[in-house]
């Protein structure tokens, strides 16, 4: 039938190669902005600094459509920043995901490197290095840690639907992802094809999370 | 160090990636806010690609409920909104969203329910009377709720029939907010009732224990309409493409598309461009 | 390990009534203290004596509540030119040779002479074969090692060790307590805390003896190990303290 897809057609790579694209882009610049943030949180000392923790832990749990919304809000031509015409592609799509995964991998980055940085602390201090230039080091010898944070987050955002499909609008071929499509063809009582396109995702999200796995397995080998 | 480098390739991978992402390739489209029927029906999977054959302007469908999606074209969100719920459109011409209105097709609404036909309405073609007997025998029916055509359709056949929705609800009446599709998933989980559009219905694919049981009433009858976003209003809106594809729906030649558009040999929609009344 | 010799000496290093409080209560107490160039300092005394806090008041890691921490006539002197080396050395989470990198980076050096430098440090104490392996899976000889081959290849006038032998076996203490003599002929002033006193008169210059907090005293070893002037440091020598 026109307009529709079966399991491993063109089409369906599309959107599987979409849903990644989408994925690793917000993750990956989620990560660049995050990481920093989250071990100048750890280190840095000024006030409000633990009214500025609760709030990131506190997005950690941001409600997906809520984070659509205000994307949303923020695209649409009738929002400040609707002159660029954002709204309705994968770049808003990329825009909700990284709001979403930003807190995750800030809280996450945090609490890791403040841990690591009470270990590091004196030894780096000894040997010159001040807080700021402490946060590479930091970053770097936590990366194991941080890897499994930056997968959680990938995770979350691979399997997210609701913020997506607002900004995103699930037009085919353009912003259809792997799970609004399954929630166009529940919708459309096509069960099978949304069952296939769910076993997938799973298949896909097991891979993550084997990966996740491996990783701080690897992790512990290397840096005990 | 071999470490440092796939960390780092990975990282550049996932920034780069989105440079040769979609929406790259093709510069020339447009955003058209329509309705879940359109789209679950397989309408625009069908006509679409015609479209785009001939005029190379690719066209984005958002599909929403029809309140949502003409909501989309007041925020200029969409360059096109085509939707069904004659009343709500008029209104968006009154506020100045849009200047002129283009009927396009019609199809009918029918009403969905088990076949065990717990309210004893199947065969009826009196849309009025079925309703205030679901309604007087306490039957589940699921609403959309979700200001879409079918909905606002939906609200209007309870005043016709002369009842009090207001007064009336109770636990049997199921207002879930959301698409067709859903709506007749929900209805065959429930055993009870739904107003569908014919086209969705049919291309629907888990109809399990539902079956129609009204339809052929004049008053089911469920008119499209096509309005290009007012660019006085919005810049940005794409005067051109969007009239082009506004023009080709209502030329001969879309008509005859539309009318071709058959799932099981039956048509879905009826192109009625040319009434001037509809 | 010859970077910065050429710089004017930073020592000696003289502590003038100091004193270091928390909450009220004198955790160090040192009336006068020096340590003098070229000499090999063991700080001495039981658990608790506050030894450790000695040296991390001379680093620098903790700022005196009283008193003057001074080296040479007004020198301050750059992190690299006196380094510690902790009781539970903390290596980084990469290899052996990465480890030694970073600090190098830190001491600014560029990166061909941070790797030529790395290597010649790690093979002149026989950890050249380990190089690539990751320091946290060394055995606790070979990071101990390691830790005091980071500290010394930023080429310090001065370093600390805090009880750097500490729950090693015999051989490992052995190839440490070579590693210090060593260093010590090519002109490294350093000055280790121990608890262990054959080691102390194998390897001591002079004695700095603190006992509950105090500095009680400064001697050189050999006169230190032969008359104690203190009720304590006798009471330490014949082993009657507890530690």
């Amino acid at each position: 039938m026109f307009g529709t897809f079966s399991l491993f057609d063109s089409a369906f790579v599309a959107i599987v190669l979409l849903s990644l694209k989408v994925t690793l882009t917000a993750v990956g610049c989620a990560g660049l902005v995050g990481l920093p943030l989250g071990a100048a949180l750890a280190l840095g000392r000024f006030p409000g600094r633990p009214v500025i923790i609760v709030i990131v832990n506190a997005f950690m749990g941001l409600p997906p459509v809520v984070a659509g919304l205000a994307v949303f809000l923020l695209l649409s031509r009738s929002g400040p920043l609707g002159g660029f015409g954002l709204l309705f592609s994968p770049a808003a799509m990329v825009v909700a995901q990284f709001s979403l995964v930003l807190p995750i991998i800030i809280a996450l980055t945090r609490q890791t490197i403040e841990d690591l940085w009470g270990e590091y602390r004196d030894q780096l201090t000894s040997m010159g290095a001040g807080p700021l230039r402490a946060i590479p080091t930091l970053i770097w010898d936590a990366r194991f840690s941080l890897v499994t944070g930056l997968l959680a987050g990938l995770g979350r955002a691979f399997a997210e639907v609701g913020a997506i499909l607002i900004v995103g609008g699930n037009i085919a071929g353009f912003t259809r992802t792997m799970t609004t499509a399954i929630a166009l063809e529940t919708s459309k009582g096509d069960l099978p094809l949304a069952l296939g396109l769910g076993a997938v995702l799973m298949a896909l999200t097991l891979a993550i999370n084997g990966l996740a796995l491996a990783v701080s397995r690897l992790g512990a080998r290397f840096a005990g | 160090m071999l470490r440092r480098l796939i960390t780092t390739a990975v990282l550049a991978a996932a920034v780069l990636g989105p440079v040769t992402g979609p929406g790259q390739a093709e510069d020339r489209f447009i955003t058209v806010a329509s309705t879940t029927s359109t789209q679950d029906s397989g309408l625009f999977g069908y006509i679409l690609p015609i479209f785009e054959a001939k005029t190379g302007i690719k066209v984005k469908v958002v599909a929403q409920g029809t309140g949502q999606a003409l909501d989309t074209g007041r925020r200029g969100d969409a360059d096109v909104v085509f939707v069904h719920a004659r009343a709500a459109e008029l209104k968006f011409l009154e506020e100045g969203f849009s200047t002129k209105r283009s009927p396009v097709m019609y199809n009918d609404f029918i009403v969905v329910g088990p076949k065990s036909d717990p309210a004893g309405i199947a065969g009826s073609k009196d849309v009025a009377a079925a309703l205030k007997t679901i309604a007087e025998k306490k039957i589940p029916f699921v609403s959309r709720g979700d200001k879409s055509g079918t909905h606002m359709a939906e609200l209007a056949l309870w005043k016709v029939a002369g009842l009090d929705l207001a007064a009336i609800r109770g636990e049997w009446y199921r207002e879930i907010g959301q698409g067709m599709g859903a709506t007749l998933n929900t209805a065959g989980a429930m055993l009870g009732y739904a107003l569908s559009d014919r086209a969705t219905w049919i291309a629907f694919k888990n109809k399990g224990d539902l079956a129609i049981a009204v339809e052929g009433d004049k008053r089911l009858f469920n008119q499209y309409g096509v309005m290009l976003v007012n660019p006085a209003k919005f810049p940005a809106v794409k005067v051109a493409d969007g009239q082009a594809f506004i023009d080709w729906l209502i030329s001969a030649d879309g008509q005859k598309v539309i009318s071709e558009y058959k799932i099981d040999g039956q048509q879905l929609f009826f192109p009625n461009a040319n009434d001037p009344n509809a | 390990m010859t970077s910065v010799t050429s710089a004017p000496s930073i020592l000696p290093l003289t502590l003038d009534r100091v004193a270091y409080e928390v909450g009220g209560r004198r955790l160090v107490g040192v009336e006068w203290a020096t340590i003098a160039k070229g000499r090999k300092t063991v700080v001495l005394g039981p658990n608790g004596a506050g030894k450790t806090l000695f040296l991390r008041l001379c680093h620098g890691l903790i700022k005196p509540s009283a008193g003057t921490i001074a080296f040479a006539s007004g020198i301050r002197p750059a992190p690299q030119q006196h380094a510690m080396v902790f009781q539970k050395p903390v290596l980084l989470r990469r290899s052996v040779a990465a480890n030694l990198h970073h600090a190098l980076a830190l001491a600014g050096l560029g990166y061909f002479e941070r790797r030529r430098t790395s290597r010649l440090i790690l093979n002149r104490f026989g950890l050249g074969d380990l190089a690539d392996r990751p320091a946290r899976v060394l055995s606790g000889g070979e990071q101990q090692r390691l830790a005091i081959a980071r500290a010394v290849a930023v080429g310090p006038e001065l370093l600390f060790l805090d009880e750097p032998v500490s729950g090693l076996d015999p051989s490992a203490m052995r190839q440490i307590e070579e590693m210090l003599v060593a260093l010590h002929a090519d002109g490294l002033t350093w000055v280790m805390t121990t608890h262990d006193l054959a080691q102390a008169r194998r390897l001591a210059d002079d004695i700095l003896f603190f006992h509950a907090g105090r500095l009680l005293e400064a001697a050189p070893a050999d006169r230190f190990f032969a008359e104690p002037a203190t009720e304590e440091a006798r009471a330490f020598l014949e082993s009657r303290l507890f530690w």
